[in-house]
């Protein structure tokens, strides 16, 4: 009897402990409430304003699930308040991007292709905040968000969609390419960016850089061919790659469950190890992004699938609801929008303020109507920029052939190159 | 046999009729050993510079052109992929795109219709696509059109398809000195380079100079070269097919007839330049070529005519010789016409000429 009531005391002063630590885990790390300034009006319904080097461990929500791998990435993050600021400024840039695209596209100054990433902010935010200065970037055509935080302008992305010549490609590529630092592209053939993805990793490995490159696909062009032989390639040469599937579950109008007879995309490596990531999670990605970029440096090649939604159609073309309904659609904006999610944990762990979250808002509305307004009234590349840039160099037509002879002259307008 | 007939025979045009520097004080080296020494050249002088494809490190290559190379650079520049074209051209395009210079093999060229997805949408038009923001400086190489008994799937000319794209150069050798010389250029250029290559060639020897095998040697792209001068009519041909224009001149000039012999080296761009100054000398012209008929390299010759003065130039219309538009048949007879052979090109000849 007496070892019983030390036992039931001693589980009590446990349990107090552990209330206690996670208490202590999921508030602060070592800050003590600071006391308010005398006079401050605001100071009942406004929290005070965080220091930009203020940090909070945040749990992620929704559990990775491990493919062939014994530990994964961290479960618990440091989120500081400037990172929190970056981030959510990034996530309504994003947002108002393809707002902005829409718009453009629906006044007609954007023609053919427009995909955009509407509900998938995450993914790029999470995953770019985790490249370093050496790591590269390839991905498919939904990639206006993905070319912005690469380091294409506002006004770059824009321009290249209204064809403009102070778009990031001169207007000569449009939606689907274009190019920035580490980013090559923007390509518009299913699948082909993973194997460019996989050469851009052997030429890291080749030199030395220590660089990883992370190479974007969709649900849809999971099932390429190409891919495979890419996963095949990279296990036998140990590449630093990482295969990343960005699974919104439709491939255009096809759902994921009528494409694919395996849907767990995180295990279609086979022999590659892989992740499953929670894609409207911000810190999920960027966890699962800076474990990727060790484990690939390190031990090869592995599969990461982001789990995220489209609120778009495929396409400015395509509505949207014909293969899904809007149920579904308003049921995911509510319950798992990225931007909605992140600034939640913001606020509830006190990084951001109201105030913050407004003027950020508002910086980021300033930045993107400007970028509308030179992307609406720029001019075009001149005619006699047609035939340039076909060929880089050693070129033995001094003049091209035209509609009726050989009659245009090209030049190399060579665009800052994308090599750091 | 065959192939040493033949390579006596070259060597006989070559020697009579090559327009080629000391031609007769020189040593022979067979199409093989030139694209084997070119490659070794450009992999010594520049780091960036590697190779990839089937069979091309420790098999020495399938028709043994990367011969020692592998023992030599070992396997971060030598590299044996598995068989999957569509996969390692995009690498290879990749790899380019981020800075190095593959040189991306195709066991032959009718395997590079798996990957050609990657050469045309990858590599040709990414520099026009960007705006100049990304080069991609590639070569693929491999044999390219009819071998020997290889049957209809491995036998198709690409010369037509790749040089219809703008962004590629497309080159297509015919002996040691345009092998060497051209493998060469397109290693060092900065963009895509088809390089269509012929098995029936590797094994055969022409007398190459010393300057041939300086390391620095180059033949430019996208410029002809007369093979043997005339003033009667112009053959113009690329590849395998020069050796057939250059057997029927051996039979023209038995008839008097001087015919003026022009190896096109480059497929695009196009030398028409060479070829209209040739015309306006002989104003005759007939083309010859492996590969099929329609929208062919003899077409576009043709085309090219009706759009310059040069056309006015011509006292005859221009004939084509074309392989048959056929897929390649494998009975021996058979295959043996289904391309054009040097009666076909001499009866040609002779007919634009209005002779008997």
């Amino acid at each position: 009897m007496y070892r019983n009531v030390l036992t039931v005391l001693s589980a009590q002063l446990q349990q107090h402990v552990n209330r206690a630590l996670k208490r202590f885990v999921s508030c602060t790390a070592a800050q003590l409430p600071r006391p308010l300034a005398p006079g401050h009006e605001e100071a009942s319904v406004v929290r005070q304003e965080p220091y930009v080097e203020e940090v909070r461990l945040v749990r992620i929500f929704l559990e990775f699930k491990l493919y062939k791998l014994e530990l994964g990435p961290d479960t618990l993050v440091a989120l500081t308040a400037q990172e929190a600021a970056l981030y959510m400024k990034q996530l309504l840039a994003i947002r108002r991007l393809e707002a902005a695209s829409a718009q453009l596209y629906k006044e007609r100054l954007v023609r053919g292709f427009c995909h955009l990433s509407t509900g998938q902010e995450a993914c790029a935010v999470g995953l770019c905040s985790a490249l370093r200065k050496e790591d590269n970037l390839v991905a498919g055509y939904r990639i206006h968000g993905l070319a912005y935080l690469m380091g294409a302008t506002a006004k770059g992305v824009l321009s290249e969609l209204t064809g403009k010549a102070s778009g990031c490609a001169q207007g000569k590529g449009g939606s689907m390419h274009m190019y920035a630092p580490n980013f090559y592209g923007g390509n518009g053939i299913v699948g082909a960016q993973v194997s460019l993805g996989a050469g851009i990793a052997l030429a890291n490995k080749y030199r030395g850089t220590g660089g990883v490159c992370f190479a974007l696909y969709g649900d849809g062009a999971a099932n390429q061919g190409q891919i495979f032989e890419c996963f095949n390639m990279a296990k036998l040469w140990k590449l630093p790659i990482v295969f990343v599937c960005e699974n919104n579950n439709y491939g255009m109008g096809t759902s994921a469950w009528r494409s694919s007879s395996n849907t767990d995309y995180y295990t279609r490596g086979d022999f590659l190890p892989g992740i499953w990531v929670d894609g409207q999670d911000v810190l999920a990605v960027r966890s699962a992004t800076r474990f990727a970029v060790q484990y690939a440096q390190q031990r090869g090649p592995l599969v990461m699938e982001l789990c995220t939604y489209r609120y778009a159609g495929h396409s400015m073309s395509d509505p949207g609801t014909s293969y899904r309904t809007r149920e579904e659609v308003n049921q995911v904006r509510q319950r798992q929008d990225p931007i909605n999610r992140f600034r939640k944990v913001c606020l509830d762990m006190s990084l951001l303020t109201e105030k913050q979250l407004r003027i950020i808002d508002q910086s980021v509305r300033e930045e993107m109507e400007q970028a509308i307004q030179t992307a609406r009234h720029d001019e075009e590349l001149p005619l006699s920029h047609l035939a340039n840039d076909v060929y880089s160099g050693n070129c033995a037509e001094l003049k091209l052939r035209g509609v009726h002879g050989h009659n245009l002259e090209h030049a190399h307008s060579k665009a800052t190159s994308i090599h750091n | 046999m065959l192939r040493s007939r033949l390579s006596k025979v070259a060597c006989a045009a070559q020697r009579a009729f090559s327009t080629s520097p000391k031609a007769l004080a020189a040593k022979q080296m067979t199409v093989r050993d030139g694209l084997n020494s070119a490659l070794d050249d450009e992999l010594a002088r520049d780091d960036r510079v590697f190779l990839l494809g089937e069979e091309v490190a420790q098999y020495d290559g399938a028709y043994k052109v990367s011969r020692g190379l592998w023992k030599k650079y070992g396997d971060k520049r030598i590299i044996d992929t598995p068989i999957t074209e569509m996969g390692f051209a995009g690498i290879a395009v990749g790899a380019a795109m981020a800075g190095l210079r593959p040189i991306c093999e195709f066991m032959t060229f009718n395997f590079s219709m798996q990957a050609i997805d990657h050469v045309i949408n990858s590599a040709a038009k990414t520099f026009y696509m960007s705006a100049g923001a990304v080069n991609v400086p590639i070569v693929f190489r491999g044999p390219n059109g009819a071998s020997a008994g290889v049957a209809a799937q491995h036998s198709q000319c690409f010369a037509a398809w790749y040089a219809h794209c703008p962004g590629l150069k497309v080159v297509s050798p015919y002996d040691t000195e345009d092998a060497r010389g051209l493998l060469k250029a397109a290693i060092r250029d900065p963009d895509p380079v088809v390089v269509l290559e012929n098995e029936l060639m590797y094994g055969v020897a022409f007398p190459v100079d010393e300057t041939v095998t300086d390391v620095d040697f180059l033949v430019p792209l996208g410029k002809a070269k007369i093979m043997r001068p005339g003033k009667d009519i112009t053959i113009v041909a690329h590849s395998k097919a020069v050796e057939t224009a250059l057997l029927s001149a051996a039979e023209l000039a038995k008839k008097g007839i001087e015919a003026e012999v022009i190896n096109l080296r480059s497929i695009r761009p196009l030398d028409m330049q060479t070829i209209f100054t040739s015309v306006r000398k002989t104003h005759h012209l007939i083309t010859v070529e492996n590969g099929w008929p329609q929208h062919g390299v003899g077409a576009e010759i043709c085309a090219r005519f009706m759009e310059d003065p040069a056309f006015f130039e011509l006292d005859a219309p221009v004939w084509r010789c074309c392989g048959v538009d056929v897929p390649m048949p494998y009975a021996k007879t058979l295959e043996l016409h289904a391309l054009p052979r040097e009666p076909d090109v001499t009866a040609a000849a002779l007919k634009v000429l209005g002779k008997k």
